[in-house]
């Protein structure tokens, strides 16, 4: 089982984040914890000295923080993005595809499972910031890239 | 028709494998139902008062005989003989084991088929123009748009645990069969300076709160519309209300910040989102369009059709709609005969229209929102043959639009949420009004039930609807008027105090009456209502 996941390379952040509104309060603070109803745009001006964004799920089927996450990626964000709270196994490639790029779920996930569900789709239909090649592009190659 | 490439297959194989893993660490006992519940929602499979219900997508209610086929085998293989078609134009088996449902969508796949997202908090089948391809009026065939938002949705990352489920239709004339303006987002195919795009509407959709969707803009380009309803569902992602399952639906948000704000919001986003390079290239759709292109239509065929056998020449005039290449024509086959379910068709039956479809109609069937089935290209002088064997088949019902063919959801002989039961009530309604003089004599009169408020029976959107309620243990029925799902949308007025069973059926008689009596020429039943509104039908239901 495991507790933490990451798929960035080298050291995870381990600042403790604070709120939205009290990292836009001019706080020092490099990590911040985005809440479901809290707009990821405020962050975008600060996101040069940001360098760990959590984004809390307290319930797996609130699933306004893929929005918040694509946001941030969209907008040019490099640091780490982390799912945390209700992450479960079959929410992790969705995750992925939004551009988180750790997890620290609040109940374990099984290795295994993990690994199933982030390879079982060869394929993904829509371009997002991940940088998979959607099916349409593969299609038609000659129009990507040139 | 739409074929699969390796990539679709690959795609939809994958769920099967996916679910087949899920269904096992259920029945192990390594998930729980609670565990388990959002992932057979995300396929198709409710757990309903008997058994398991599993809802099949047939996107924008296209499909060959080969699928249809398999649709029959699957009934009489799995189920108790029969499937019952919805008003999304899906199909649903109801009584599935669940160890069952992985080699069921395993051989859906087998034929290119899928249950994905026809469940679940995501965005649902796309759905369309029964008669698009083939009817004389559209601006284009809005289908190819449709499978590409079916591609661009499935499995869509950031909108599949949105705040409540999705529902999205594409049409392309102006003639709306498809109910477009009561959907989640409505796309109309316009032709603006010779460019094919869409007009968008949002905000549309039944349940407890029903709205007819308002434009939000009137011209969307086929190369931005991907992009463009991204920044529709991020919005609504974001904003819809989550604290309430009864307000979480597009409508409410639209409502309650105003079309003005949430269009307002939208075309930020899309000035975001339209940079983002996340449309497919024009090719893409060209190559999905040319799967819809033309059939191969014989030309020189006669336009005659041999009216000598009364019941036939009825059938033809009520169910056969003009298609646009000549000599051919589209036929409705009813599946509201007056004795039966609407909306049901055993397994004998699917295998005859499969089979149908392939010999008479190019390999084609469609199914429409009014839960009946279309063979879309038949040549004129095959009518009589094919009346001949739905005949024998007890689907030649010539009700097309007429108070017998009902809308009806499954109701509590089914459904776990209903309050009353509306298949008894519908075949009572088509018994009492079954002599076919009397229904050609009303002409379209559209009639809708409900089993509960979730409205899956359109009751607001009949000329007549009927809610079914549960008042102190007793089921009792609502009597609506005036709704319309079609391009003159507009939702029902409630009639006053319920009913019961036998009281209902008596109000629509004297409802029936009243419209007889006031109509002036060509008025349908709607019409009369707008014109001389609620009072006269009140008096004489209440008075």
């Amino acid at each position: 089982m495991v507790e933490f996941l990451s798929f960035r390379d080298g050291e995870s952040g381990q600042e403790p984040a604070v709120t939205v509104e009290s990292f836009t309060g001019q706080s020092n603070a490099t990590a911040v914890r985005i809440e479901p109803g809290e707009d990821a745009r405020e962050l975008l001006p600060h996101l040069d000295r940001l360098s760990l964004v959590e984004v809390n799920f307290p319930a797996y089927g609130d699933g306004r923080g893929y929005s918040a996450a694509r946001i941030l990626r969209e907008s040019g964000y490099q640091g780490e993005l982390r799912a945390v709270g209700d992450v479960l196994v079959d929410q992790i490639n969705a995750m992925r595809r939004c551009g988180f790029d750790s997890f620290h779920p609040a109940k374990a996930l099984d290795d295994a499972a993990v690994e199933r569900a982030l390879t079982r789709y060869a394929d993904v239909y829509q371009k997002t910031i991940d940088g998979r090649q959607p099916v349409w592009a593969k299609r038609h190659p000659e129009k990507i890239d040139g | 028709m739409y074929r699969y490439d390796s990539y679709d297959q690959s795609i939809v194989d994958a769920r099967v494998d996916e679910f087949r893993d899920q269904v096992q660490r259920r029945l192990t006992g390594a998930l729980t139902e609670d565990q388990f519940k959002p992932l057979r929602l995300m396929n198709g499979l409710y757990l309903q008062l008997h058994a398991y219900m599993l809802r099949v997508a047939i996107p924008y209610g296209t499909l060959s005989g080969k699928q249809m086929r398999k649709l029959g085998e699957i009934a009489a293989k799995y189920d108790k003989g029969y499937g019952h078609f919805t008003t999304r134009q899906n199909l649903q088996y109801n009584w599935i084991k669940l160890a069952d449902a992985p080699d069921i969508l395993a051989e859906l796949a087998s034929v290119e088929m899928h249950a994905i997202q026809t469940s679940g908090n995501c965005i649902r089948n796309i759905s369309s123009d029964q008669y698009a391809g083939v009817s004389a009026d559209e601006v284009a065939d809005p289908r190819p748009w449709a499978e590409l938002l079916r591609q661009w949705s499935s499995f869509h990352p950031e909108f599949t645990y949105l705040p409540r489920k999705f529902k999205i239709c594409v049409i392309a004339s102006d003639d709306d069969r498809a109910a477009m303006k009561l959907h989640d987002i409505g796309l109309k195919l316009v032709s603006k300076d010779g460019v094919i795009g869409a007009e968008v509407y949002a905000g549309g959709g039944m349940g407890r709160t029903p709205m007819v969707a308002p434009q939000i803009r009137d011209f969307v380009a086929e190369e931005e519309i991907v992009s463009y309803l991204e920044a529709c569902l991020r919005v609504y992602n974001r904003y819809g209300r989550r604290d309430n399952k009864y307000k979480a639906r597009i409508k409410i948000l639209v409502h309650e910040i105003g079309v003005e704000e949430y269009k307002r919001q939208v075309e930020e986003e899309f000035a975001h989102m339209r940079e983002l390079g996340l449309n497919p290239p024009t090719e893409e759709l060209d190559r999905i369009r040319a799967f819809f292109a033309n059939p191969a239509y014989d030309t020189g065929l006669s336009e005659d059709i041999d009216r000598a056998d009364p019941a036939f020449a009825l059938w033809v005039d009520r169910q056969v709609a003009a298609h646009k290449a000549p000599g051919y024509a589209i036929v409705n086959i009813s599946l509201k005969p007056l004795t039966g379910i609407p909306g049901d068709a055993s397994a004998e039956q699917i295998e005859l229209v499969a089979s149908l479809a392939e010999q008479y109609s190019l390999d084609e069937l469609r199914v429409t929102h009014a839960q009946n089935l279309v063979l879309p290209h038949v040549k004129k002088a095959d009518l009589p043959a094919i009346w001949q064997q739905l005949e024998e088949a007890g689907l030649a019902e010539a009700n097309l639009d007429l108070i017998t063919d009902i809308i009806a959801c499954p109701g509590l002989d089914y459904c776990a949420l209903a309050n009353a039961r509306s298949i008894p009530l519908a075949q009572k309604i088509a018994q009492r009004f079954a002599a076919a003089e009397r229904q050609a004599e009303l002409g379209e009169l559209k009639l809708k039930i409900s089993g509960c408020i979730n409205a899956c029976g359109h009751h607001h959107a009949g000329h007549i609807g009927i809610l079914g309620v549960d008042r102190k243990g007793v089921e009792n029925f609502q009597l609506l008027l005036g709704g319309s799902g079609a391009e003159d949308a507009s939702l029902g007025q409630i009639t006053g105090p319920g009913f019961s069973e036998d009281g209902v059926v008596d109000a629509i008689e004297k409802v029936t009456d009243i419209y007889l009596a006031e109509r002036t020429d060509g008025e349908r039943f709607l019409d009369t209502y707008r014109r001389i509104g609620m009072k006269p039908f009140k008096e004489a239901i209440y008075g």
